[in-house]
């Protein structure tokens, strides 16, 4: 039986497709409670690093407590942002167990997309409450009666009294509030049995250590209490309990029931892994709360300091991000062109290119990352199996009895008449078609089995221009499968290049091969000397192209006495070449590493 | 050596290809040049080697402007006084004040002998006006002429452009500057580039003319002693050689550039907020540069290379007290093994190659 406390109390989170306007409600929501003044509101509050803000997506689940008077009684609502990635589904899962029941927002002009869907599972699985939301009906192009149907068709939820609202022009949320406080149950839970609370995220804070985001399930905690994390079996005690306003504000205690954060001088993320459960070290729970698994790289790539005497800079840099960042792993490696650097596994490819993204622009460091990977698996003649995470470390052919690949399941979401177009995609990507259903009469979902290297590089892309944006995708891994596999190598001016190195299937290799010279061709400038550029299977060239040698780099007029202009200009071509990486004694720009996956 | 120079920001019309300070507006003549005057009275100097007045077109004065500015610039005694004209702006009267106020090397802008062509360069004069410009200007008694053409021009073949370039020879100008064209940013050629509506050459067959252009110049004794400039002996242009061997120049006029005890500064190039400045500061600089060494060096080293001749070894020493092969051996020597420049006695200079690819030389003196 809930407590009188904790009938006041309601943990929700929001679930939506990439787009769908979660970010927008959560701000409306915290704008219509007064948990911020319209002067300390910005958009989307939630999204606190730059990036999120910059790119429009949620990448770290956020908290924030909001207070919420209906008239006759206040009510706590713990809102749990969760990340809208499909690369972040792992953190969206931890988020969802923190909470009794979820919104569910739905564009009224897109309607189901494919990660409403597999939210929407994710939720089922963790018996939350969804309370549907047709979101956008301000838009001139909203059908939120098809859409209602759509949902109860497709979901099955009832949507006869779902609110219809705008998120952006803030009608309807009152309704949104109305149904949090009548649908989603309260939490429940023992305020005075051993302490469980579930961690469901984490960030480093220079002065406080680990900031734990956590959800008392059971009992108490608060300043001063001997915690044990229950898979990591480490001790430590409470320095500072608190909840999300949505800075973080100091309070006695939390009990079953609430949200808030605790401290306690907890060096490393890793040492508090989100879906950890912490109890009472003293009195400690006989089970840990269900479902903790570590966050497993999906993805690896070489990432390079452009200028070899930056390797320790990129060295703190990775273990500063690593602190808040769990999923991120990484370990030295050298490449014969590249030098010394790092070999880093990432959930996917948003994660690696924010990561990237953040070592360029928080820690200033000009990098070099090489094509990612997935993790082939080889088994050895001699039975010995390998896993494999970077293509220069494949054994000679003759010691490889077989290799696989990982496979996912692939559903994807998009009008009928775009079906073909779809299909065609999908076996040009060695997809296996499952089955069809479909979700209306002019949409479908379709389901394919996918090898995760052809997904991982640009199939998102290829997917969304193929149906003009109207296709949604959503994938899990489902296993390995084996798969005739060769190692592609691209050598330049004679010499291969190691990290120009690429696992690709056999029957695609020659066309790969090709276009891979190709696009290098176009990126590498002139230089002094002629280069080839050659793609070879073993030692079999597959393909050539060249790169002319330079015969014109000269500024005729030199502008009376404006030398400074023209130092300028020096100075500008001085910058490109710094940015080049040379490899033997030809100059390749950095891009060209990642562009060598871009092509078709 | 000490330089002036002077700009003169008007022109008829804006060329295609000219992203150089120049505006079309006829009103602001008369107070520009009361202002210029004001600022050529600031000047301390005593006296400069050479004064060259440029722009912009400076034969579009008024006879009676042009009275004013060079009976300022009279209390100055130079070695060499040029004066840049255009064709559709000079006459014999124009010619002969030039003359009597005892400027002595004229530079006429030709860039083309094809009216066609000259058309499509946005240019106002027929190839007839230019003659008659110059044999006007040698009945005056002009002896020391430039003659700017240019190459590389769109829709020009090789043989065009040569044909141009053989009617110049014959006219036998003193000097000829001699320019590949530039598509500058902010130009009209940039936005006809930007749409593919230009028909360019390709690296390989430009430097083909270019060596073409070097061959045929010298057979006919136009020395080459810079990437773009070629003259009969004695006839360089000594004004630009200050330029590119770090001796000092003075530029007066909107946006013109200074080089001074160690420091660049240029004056703005607005037209309009140089006269106000002028009114109301008597200076119209904008930004003042002071040189650290490494940045003296590497100018030294890159604008010296752009001469024929190229940097001296013994007068790098002097200057800094320091040796060039110890501060750039690792770059001098790559590029010596490239065969981009080659030590010749106690010069560094490019060879024929360093000249094509000039700017990946200066590039490595940079910082």
């Amino acid at each position: 039986m809930p407590s009188d406390r904790q009938k006041k109390i309601r943990n929700f989170c929001i679930i939506a497709h990439i787009d769908h306007g979660k970010s927008t409600l959560a701000d409306r929501l915290i704008e219509k409670t007064g948990t911020l003044t319209q002067r300390e509101m910005e958009e989307q509050v939630l999204d606190t690093m730059e990036l999120e803000k910059e790119r429009g997506i949620t990448i770290k689940a956020q908290a924030v407590r909001l207070i919420h008077n209906d008239g006759e009684n206040e009510y706590i609502l713990n809102l749990i942002d969760t990340p809208g990635h499909v690369d972040f589904n792992y953190e969206v899962s931890r988020s969802l167990a923190a909470c009794e029941g979820a919104i569910l927002v739905v564009d009224a002009t897109q309607g189901i997309q494919a990660q409403t869907l597999a939210n929407c599972y994710l939720a089922l699985e963790h018996n939350l409450e969804i309370v549907p939301v047709i979101n956008k009906i301000d838009l001139p192009s909203a059908r939120p009666d098809e859409i209602k149907k759509e949902i109860e068709d497709v979901i099955g939820l009832d949507c006869s009294d779902a609110p219809l609202i705008s998120a952006k022009v803030g009608i309807g949320i009152d309704e949104v509030l109305k149904a949090i406080v009548e649908k989603i149950p309260c939490p429940t839970g023992d305020e005075e049995a051993p302490l469980r609370a579930l961690i469901f995220d984490s960030f480093y804070d220079p002065y406080k250590g680990v900031v734990c985001y956590i959800r008392v399930k059971e009992g108490t905690i608060k300043k001063g209490t001997k915690i044990k994390l229950m898979a990591s079996g480490k001790e430590y005690e409470v320095t500072e309990v608190g909840i999300f306003r949505p800075s973080l504000m100091e309070v006695e205690q939390l009990q079953a029931g609430d949200v808030g954060y605790v401290t306690a001088s907890i060096k490393n993320v890793r040492d508090a892994r989100v879906g950890d459960t912490i109890t009472e070290a003293l009195r400690p729970a006989s089970e840990p709360l269900p479902g903790y698994r570590p966050a497993i790289p999906m993805v690896y790539s070489g990432i390079y300091p452009a200028d070899s005497s930056d390797y320790n800079d990129l060295k703190d840099a990775l273990e500063k991000l690593q602190l808040n960042d769990a999923a991120l792993t990484f370990e030295p490696e050298t490449s014969v062109a590249l030098g010394f650097g790092f070999r880093c596994g990432f959930l996917g490819l948003l994660h690696m290119e924010i990561i990237q993204e953040r070592l360029e622009r928080e820690y200033n460091l000009n990098i070099v990352t090489t094509a990612p990977s997935v993790i082939y698996k080889i088994i050895k003649t001699n039975g010995e199996v390998i896993e494999l995470t970077n293509p220069t470390n494949m054994p000679p052919v003759t010691e490889i009895s077989y290799m696989e690949e990982p496979i996912v399941n692939a559903s994807i979401i998009c009008p009928s008449e775009y079906v073909g177009a779809v299909m065609e995609l999908c076996q040009e990507k060695r997809g296996i078609f499952k089955n069809m259903e479909y979700l209306e009469a002019t949409r479908v979902m379709l389901h394919y089995e996918i090898p995760l290297n052809e997904i991982i590089y640009d199939f998102f892309d290829a997917l969304k221009s193929r149906t003009k944006g109207y296709a949604s995708l959503d994938y899990e891994l489902a296993g390995y499968k084996k798969s005739e596999l060769v190692k592609l190598d691209i050598l330049l001016n004679g010499d291969p290049v190691d990290a120009l190195s690429q696992i690709v299937p056999k029957e695609k290799a020659y066309q790969k091969g090709r276009a891979i010279a190709e696009k290098l061709k176009e990126i590498i400038p002139r230089q002094l000397f002629e280069i080839p550029i050659q793609a070879a299977i073993g030692s079999k060239v597959i393909a050539r192209e060249t790169v002319k040698a330079l015969r014109k780099d000269v500024l005729a007029k030199c502008y009376g006495g404006d030398i400074t202009r023209k130092k300028k200009l020096l100075e500008k071509q001085k910058e490109g070449k710094k940015r080049m990486k040379q490899i033997g004694t030809v100059e390749v720009p950095q891009e060209a590493f990642m562009a060598v996956l871009k092509v078709e | 050596m000490k330089g002036l120079y002077v700009h003169i920001p008007f022109c008829k019309s804006k060329c295609f290809y000219c992203d150089f300070n120049s505006i079309v507006n006829d009103m602001l003549q008369d107070e520009y040049i009361d202002v210029l005057l004001k600022e050529i009275d600031s000047l301390s100097e005593e006296n400069f080697d050479t004064i060259f007045i440029g722009g912009g077109t400076p034969t579009i004065l008024s006879i009676k402007n042009l009275q004013k500015l060079l009976n300022k610039l009279s209390r100055f005694n130079p070695i060499e006084y040029t004066i840049e004209a255009n064709p559709g702006t000079l006459n014999k009267e124009k010619l002969i004040l030039l003359k009597n106020y005892g400027i002595n090397r004229l530079s006429l802008g030709l860039q083309s002998a094809n009216d066609k062509m000259l058309k499509k360069l946005g240019r106002i004069h027929k190839y007839e006006d230019f003659l008659k410009n110059y044999f006007d200007a040698r009945d005056v008694g002009f002896t020391n002429i430039n003659v700017d053409i240019m190459f590389n021009l769109p829709n020009q073949t090789k043989e065009e452009f040569m044909f141009n370039l053989y009617e110049l020879i014959k006219i036998n100008p003193e000097h000829i500057s001699c320019y590949s064209l530039i598509i500058e940013e902010g130009t009209k050629f940039y936005e006809m580039h930007v749409k593919n509506e230009l028909m360019l050459l390709d690296e390989e067959e430009e430097r083909l003319i270019y060596h073409e252009i070097n061959n045929v110049l010298k057979q006919n004794g136009y020395i080459q002693y810079e990437i773009s400039n070629y003259a009969k002996k004695g006839y360089e242009c000594k004004h630009n050689i200050i330029y590119w061997t770090d001796e000092e120049y003075i530029g007066v006029g909107a946006g013109a550039h200074s080089y001074y005890e160690g420091k660049r500064f240029n004056n703005i190039s607005n037209v309009y907020e140089y006269i106000n400045k002028i009114k109301l500061y008597n200076s119209a600089v904008e930004e003042c540069i002071n040189l650290t060494e490494a940045e003296h060096m590497s100018e030294f080293i890159f604008l010296g290379l752009r001469m024929n001749r190229g940097i001296n070894i013994n007068q790098f020493k002097s200057k800094f007290n320091k040796d060039i092969m110890e501060i750039y051996s690792k770059e001098i020597n790559e590029l010596i093994n490239n065969g981009l420049i080659e030590k010749v006695g106690e010069n560094i200079r490019l060879t024929e190659k360093g000249r094509d690819l000039s700017n990946l030389v200066f590039v490595s003196f940079i910082k």
